[in-house]
Order: structure tokens, then C-alpha cells, then sequence
């Protein structure tokens, strides 16, 4: 009964969102700011990849805010699940197929991983989407073994280079006398693998980070096992 | 936008519809997690037929691998990993209270 009314309530709010939705002419924003930063930015930013352009150019410190709301929740995620469970790591392990499967795709999903961080300023995807792959990469190997660990000292280590090295970007581009975290250093040619001055160390921070963050948290909600 | 790009879209909608009332319906915890996930692989495609391949590329990764993975762990972690529906509990704390008699 309660699932039918919220169906009810839902269609309800689709009907009011498709009434809203037909009055707008799609295709013809109000805002000029789209088609300005789609018309300078491959000349101010130098990357081929206008989304990455905005992301790491145009709203950076959105970038560093949405980075430091990722950390406080990875933070607040291991302490609420507490401490390794004295059950964990006995469980059983994976069968053949996950462990030779998992042994075997660990190397390829590492090297996707940081090719499309390396190709965030040239081609779609970046830092956020290499670093989620990169920790699953370390994630799968765990699902096969139960009982292995992963370092979390040299996790936090890398984590903490990271975000600070994503920091220090931004305040070494105040040193130079422009705003923080505005892109520097040669542009070079555009579509180059090294082209786009700082955004390319700046989406390699921003996966590093994610990548460290989310396979700590994956390999804490493993560990924590029901209470029996 | 072709014709067969508008047909494609109309059945990953529909297919994505249903999938989020399976969600509602379906008994089986598991099951409702597979079809969470079938919901963001329909949104992925979308993004992807729509020209928006960065967003694909996160939804993609974040909403059919990661957040079914967290969702599934999290299901562990609370003892309601059970691979038969069960009939007649689907409260979550009765599961627990069961668990811990047993």
C-alpha cells in the first residue's frame, strides 16, 4: 500500500516536471556563459576537453569543494564502521574463476585507470572517473581474498599527498601573481599528451585522492562483518 | 537526433522505469540492488546517446559499480546477504533481531 502511494506521488510529480518541462524552449539557453567559455576556452586553458577546462579552470575551488566533501564522508564512513571485526578474514575465499579473474584484471584496470586520468584534458573522463576504477582495481583483489589487507598507512600517505599537492598548486599560482588555482605553465599544442600547463598534475591529484579515498572505504566495509 | 536514436531512448526509459518498480516490488534485497543498478546503467546509456560522455563515464563508474558495491557490502554487513527471498520478513530490524538469537 505504501509502495502504491509513493508510485502515485511520483507520477504525480513526473506529470508536474513534464507540465514545467513543455513550456521551456530546449536549445536556446538564457545564460551566454556556455557558449563564451565554449568559444575560449581551448585557447585560454589549452585542453582539448572543454568539461575538463571548466572543472579544473573556470570553477576550481568547485573542484576542491566537492574533494574535501568526498574526504569528510570517507572519514565519517571508516568511523562509523569502527574497527576490523575479529570474524573477518575468515570467511571463505572466492572461487577459481574470481581469483584467476581477479588476478588477471587487476593489471588492465590499472592501466585504464590512469590512462583516462592521464587523458582527462584530451579525451572524456579525468580524475573522478579513473580514480573510482583504480580503486576498484585494489577492491577486487580483496573480494577474491578475504584475507589480504590493504596498507591503509600508505593508502592515507597518498590520499594526503594528494589533496595537498592539489593545494599547493593553487596557492603556487598565487605565488605567480594570478588568482588560486588558475591554470599555468605552456599551454603547448593543443591535443598534445602534454598540453594544458597544471590541469593534467591537477586531474592526476584528483585521482590519486578518490582512488585512495574510495578503496579504503570499500576494504573497511569489507573487513566489518555482521555481528554474529 | 535520428529516428532509431528516439526509438533507443524510448526503451531504455521504459526499461529503467521498470527496473526503479522492480526496486519497490521485488522481495529480495539482492535482487533490489541489481535493479538499482540496472537503473543507472539505462541513465548511463542515455548520457552516452545525448553526447555527454564525461557524465556517462561517472555514472557508469560511480552508479553501476560503486554505489551497487557499497550497497551490497552494506546489506553484508547488516546479515541481510540471502540469496533466497525470503516470504515472510522484510523488516530490517526483525532480520536482525534474528540474527542475533541465532
Amino acid at each position: 500500500m505504501g509502495s502504491l502511494t509513493g508510485l502515485l506521488f511520483a507520477g504525480g510529480l513526473g506529470f508536474m516536471l513534464l507540465a514545467v518541462a513543455s513550456g521551456l524552449d530546449f536549445g536556446a539557453p538564457p545564460m551566454l556563459i556556455g557558449s563564451e567559455i565554449q568559444a575560449h576556452a581551448p585557447q585560454q586553458t589549452g585542453a582539448a576537453n572543454i568539461v575538463t577546462s571548466v572543472v579544473l579552470g573556470y570553477r576550481a575551488i568547485d573542484t576542491l569543494g566537492e574533494l574535501s566533501i568526498l574526504f569528510a564522508s570517507a572519514v565519517s564512513a571508516g568511523l562509523v564502521l569502527g574497527r576490523r571485526h575479529t570474524t573477518a578474514g575468515t570467511q571463505t575465499k572466492g572461487g577459481f574463476i574470481l581469483q584467476s579473474g581477479g588476478s588477471l584484471l587487476f593489471p588492465l584496470m590499472m592501466t585504464i585507470g590512469f590512462y583516462i586520468i592521464f587523458h582527462g584534458h584530451l579525451t572524456p573522463g579525468g580524475g573522478f572517473q579513473g580514480g573510482v576504477i583504480l580503486a576498484a582495481a585494489f577492491f577486487l583483489p580483496l573480494l577474491a581474498r578475504p584475507g589480504a589487507r590493504l596498507h591503509h598507512k600508505s593508502l592515507s600517505l597518498i590520499e594526503g599527498f594528494a589533496g595537498a599537492s592539489f593545494i599547493l598548486i593553487g596557492l603556487f599560482a598565487m605565488l605567480e601573481g594570478k588568482a588560486f588555482l588558475q591554470p599555468m605553465l605552456i599551454q603547448d599544442t593543443l591535443g598534445q599528451l602534454v598540453s594544458a600547463g597544471t590541469l593534467p598534475l591537477l586531474y592526476l591529484a584528483v585521482g590519486l585522492k578518490v582512488g585512495a579515498e574510495l578503496a579504503s572505504l570499500l576494504s573497511r566495509l569489507i573487513q566489518t562483518e555482521a555481528p554474529q | 537526433m535520428s529516428e532509431i536514436e528516439l526509438w533507443i531512448l524510448l526503451l531504455l526509459a521504459v526499461t529503467m522505469l521498470s527496473a526503479a518498480v522492480m526496486v519497490l516490488l521485488v522481495k529480495n534485497h539482492i535482487a533490489a540492488v541489481a535493479a538499482a543498478s540496472v537503473v543507472s546503467l539505462g541513465l548511463a546509456l542515455i548520457f552516452a546517446l545525448l553526447r555527454a560522455p564525461d557524465v556517462a563515464m561517472t555514472e557508469a563508474a560511480v552508479g553501476v559499480g560503486l554505489s551497487s558495491l557499497i550497497l551490497a557490502l552494506a546489506l553484508r554487513r547488516l546479515g541481510l546477504w540471502r540469496l533466497d527471498g525470503s516470504k515472510t520478513k522484510t523488516n530490517l530490524l526483525e532480520h536482525h533481531v534474528e540474527n542475533r538469537d541465532g
